[in-house]
């Protein structure tokens, strides 16, 4: 059933660059090619098979149709896959230039989405995160550098200090003598140490496949930050990497075994995600497959549901006491992170977690991404993690526990200046979901929950996996957080800082463009002109 | 404008000298030191302090007050009066000077806190001091505290270090140490309370650079209480010696070693106890750690010690002759002090130098 929706893209194929190879045509998972088969080789069939349909062959001797590649414009997603492996270059995507009545507020993706309901009654899915032309705080933020009265640092020729640790601080030190000199006499609470204040987001094995995991898992270890299983479970696979994996509780608990708490080096409780405030997860049966089923401890084919809520936890009582169990289950030798979705009433919300006990909050903005969100929460719920972050850093300062706890910043991290604005703002590190998915070839379609990745990222197809070279993908991580690295000393350099804790928290050297008195105060910012 | 509007950034010379056997010395010679190094200030603020210099009442605060208006010295006084017993009460003598400009009314008060305080709180003398240069500062327009230690005082105003210096008659004055600053400000705040030494109690800073990490400083700071006025570094400087040292009980020299952090490539390289100490410093006290070029001195009773930032963005140097040990931003000023030197060192990036009385010496 075609139904009214037009198609989003059209997939143009250049037939006198094509060769014919079908490469593509076997490649689109969404099926969105196909072969059509002209009169050459439909007579080379009649010889090899035998076919009685001579009408169909003459007509195509009468009209002269060469074989060749056709799309089914409807289901291109725009995943690139294809466009990308034509070895001849040959197919090229746009968008649908079908016009409508221009109506502001009567948008085409208004339309489209009550087309798709009023033919399918469903609820709306997506994927990623919120692609809304929300105002990004980010891009009116701009950072300081340094000139005359204060020299900048070069950090070709000077070192550049990017190590951080994500753990609970307590407020003084207290120091004993000893024969060879003052002896540390408090004892640290467990803390994980990061070689670049920026770890892989929470992405389970079943929303992403095993390769991506692994690739992740190769790229934490190399790069000497965290991955995080996200709810999903730990594969044997990536035991190797255990110490440089974060493990995740989250409200189904899936795949959690005392075993599990203790393979990590942190564990994480996951109480809301930025695509999906208050909602649950939905992974389903058909992406569960013998693999994911030992993982996730689940049978074969089940959907894996994740309850909105968790049942142990109505109030913030309750949370302090699943963290204690977590300590205690992990006998008080690692940290213990709660991952939140940032909303109206963080600060308050991240207060009292600082005070249930957590050692490191990790807080989710609007932007972060899914492998399978309700369209009209991802859009429409939740607020930018840069006030969040600005509100909870505050807040946490005002009632003198900032030191209790770590906090990491996501949601729509697109590169090193978001990250360097975030570290200013107060994030002691910033988490990558999306970014990482990028890296390693994704194109933002959108389409995780269908689970036909033909990139081999969201998806559990073994025809599909087996393109993600979990090698060649973690070298292309790697690369990125060296990159986003290299580009952080730079940015430390030009503010005269040769270690980025003296950037964290340092609002003074951010200035707003084109924002608000309010928008200022509660970034604790300062306009753009005026000076210290 | 005045200080504590705006964050003024600035060049400086600085320059101290301490007797280590506590003899006491005039103010000839820190004068001589800090006028050598004309070219790093610009007349807009020169400032001196002095250690050892009450004897007849170095069991008193010694308080230093400028007023701007009449009326601010009627309420400071009332106030003082309320709160402490007030020995003497005199003005600060001073002599006209050229290139000294109109100077404000000039006052210092030996005292001592009130045992019953009308709130009845229980405080230790040197809690109740700094409760009243905070009050006095941030509450009564056109009063400022510029010097609340016992003997000891702070010197300052705005013009050139030797014409402060002739200004305050520090000829008059002998202490077995002082520090001296001469500062270059790159806008004209014209108040004198902005010139440095900062002096809280018996400690003193003077300092010669910019923070780069003052932002994440002050909110670390204002964590714990502290409210920063003046937007300056010294005060952040002062203020984390403070919270560091007084309130935290961190070895002095270990806050020097948070404050200019060694890198993580040489903690790495540690043996264990040491790495153990220095990942602490760095994990808890990161927000205090000072970044951007600066060379310290830091001054309080019996001690004067020496602070360069972590990869020597600013210089500083240091001497020694006889029982004199000096520091300053140049060789030069160290020598027009006490003459030829018998030793002379760098201090190095990151590295402090700490000069104490010698064993046994009271002053």
């Amino acid at each position: 059933m075609r139904g009214y929706l037009p198609p989003e893209y059209l997939v143009h194929i250049d037939h006198g660059k094509c060769r014919r190879c079908g490469n593509c045509v076997r490649n689109c998972a969404f099926g969105a090619l196909q072969f059509e088969h002209g009169a050459w080789q439909q007579i080379m069939r009649i010889f090899q098979h035998g076919q009685d349909d001579l009408q169909q062959v003459f007509d195509k001797i009468k009209e002269n149709v060469p074989d060749r590649v056709v799309a089914d414009h409807h289901k291109c997603v725009q995943c690139h896959y294809c466009v990308t492996h034509c070895p001849e270059g040959a197919i090229s995507v746009q968008p649908n230039p079908l016009a409508y009545r221009g109506n502001y507020h009567w948008q085409p993706h208004h339309l489209k989405n009550i087309w798709l309901q009023a033919e399918t009654g469903g609820k709306l899915l997506t994927g990623a995160g919120n692609d809304k032309t929300y105002f990004s705080y980010f891009d009116h933020m701009v950072l300081d550098a340094c000139q005359v009265t204060n020299p900048s640092i070069d950090p070709l020729r000077e070192p550049m200090e990017l190590r951080t640790y994500l753990g609970s601080r307590p407020d003084a030190l207290e120091f004993e003598s000893g024969p060879d000199g003052p002896v540390l006499k408090t004892k640290l609470a467990p803390a994980v140490r990061l070689e670049t204040p920026l770890v892989f987001a929470g992405m389970s094995y079943g929303a992403v496949s095993l390769n991506a995991h692994k690739a992740l898992a190769m790229a934490a270890k190399a790069c000497g930050i965290l991955m995080n299983t996200g709810e999903g479970g730990l594969h044997t696979d990536l035991y190797p990497y255990a110490d440089w994996i974060m493990v995740q509780v989250a409200s189904g608990r899936f795949g959690i075994d005392p075993d599990y708490l203790r393979r990590g080096v942190a564990v994480e409780i996951k109480i809301g995600q930025g695509a999906k405030p208050g909602i649950g997860g939905h992974l389903p049966g058909e992406k569960v497959d013998e693999e994911v089923s030992r993982t996730r401890m689940i049978p074969v084919g089940s959907d894996a549901l994740s309850p909105a809520p968790h049942h142990d936890i109505y109030s913030i009582e309750d949370l302090s006491q699943l963290i204690y169990a977590l300590k205690e289950a992990t006998e008080y030798t690692k940290p213990v992170a709660v991952k939140i979705a940032a909303v109206h009433n963080v600060a308050a919300i991240a207060s009292g977690i600082a005070r249930a006990g957590a050692d490191i909050i990790t807080i989710d903005g609007f932007r972060g991404g899914t492998g399978a969100t309700p369209l009209i929460i991802r859009d429409h719920v939740g607020i930018p993690i840069e006030m969040a972050l600005a509100a909870v850093d505050d807040r946490l300062r005002q009632e003198g526990i900032r030191n209790r706890v770590s906090l990491v910043a996501s949601g729509g991290i697109r590169h090193s200046g978001d990250v360097a604005k975030a570290i200013a703002l107060g994030a002691d590190a910033v988490a990558i979901g999306t970014a990482a998915l990028i890296a390693m070839g994704c194109r933002l379609c959108q389409k995780c929950y269908t689970g036909n990745c033909n990139w081999g990222i969201a998806t559990q197809k073994p025809e599909l996996t087996a393109r993600l070279d979990p090698e060649r993908a973690a070298e292309r991580l790697v690369n990125l957080i060296r990159g986003w690295s290299l580009e952080l000393k730079e940015i430390l350099g030009a503010l005269g800082l040769n270690a980025v804790e003296s950037l964290r928290g340092s609002r003074l050297r951010l200035r707003g463009i084109g924002l608000s008195e309010s928008d200022l105060r509660v970034l604790g910012i300062k306009n753009a002109g005026v000076g210290a | 404008m005045r200080e504590g509007m705006v964050r003024i950034p600035s060049g400086c010379a600085i320059s101290g000298i301490i007797s280590t056997k506590g003899i006491r010395f005039n103010g000839e010679a820190i004068t001589r030191s800090i006028a050598c190094m004309h070219e790093r200030a610009n007349g807009l603020g020169g400032g001196f302090v002095g250690y050892g210099i009450y004897p007849a009442y170095r069991d008193l605060y010694a308080l230093h007050l400028m007023y701007e208006t009449a009326q601010a010295r009627t309420d400071t006084e009332e106030y003082l009066g309320r709160h402490f017993t007030v020995h003497q009460a005199e003005p600060i003598p001073t002599r006209k000077t050229a290139g000294v400009g109109e100077a404000p009314m000039l006052w210092r008060y030996f005292v001592w806190p009130k045992e019953e305080s009308e709130d009845g709180a229980d405080r230790d003398g040197d809690d109740y001091v700094t409760a009243f240069v905070m009050t006095v500062n941030g509450r009564i327009p056109g009063a400022f505290v510029f010097s609340s230690g016992r003997n000891m005082g702070v010197f300052k105003g705005v013009g050139f270090p030797a014409d402060i210096a002739r200004f305050f008659r520090l000829e008059e004055y002998e202490g077995y140490m002082w520090v001296s600053h001469g500062r270059f400000p790159t806008n004209t705040p014209g108040w004198w309370g902005g010139a440095h030494p900062l002096g809280i109690l018996d400690w003193s800073v003077v300092h010669n650079g910019e923070v780069s990490s003052y932002g994440i400083n002050k909110r670390y700071l204002e964590m714990f209480g502290y409210c920063l006025e003046l937007q300056t570094d010294t005060e952040v400087i002062a203020y984390l010696f403070d919270l560091l040292h007084r309130r935290h009980g961190v070895p002095l020299d270990l806050v020097c070693r948070a404050l200019t952090a060694p890198f993580w490539k040489d903690i790495d390289r540690y043996e264990e106890r040491e790495r153990a100490v220095y990942t602490a410093l760095r994990r808890v006290y990161g927000s205090a750690m000072l970044n951007g070029p600066f060379s310290i001195i830091v001054a309080f009773n019996g001690t004067m010690l020496g602070l360069n930032d972590r990869i020597k963005l600013r210089p500083m140097v240091c001497g020694r002759k006889d029982h004199f040990i000096l520091m300053g931003s140049e060789e030069s000023a160290l020598r027009e002090a006490v003459g030829d030197l018998d030793a002379v060192w760098n201090i190095r990036a990151g590295e402090r130098f700490i000069a104490r009385l010698e064993e046994g010496v009271t002053v």
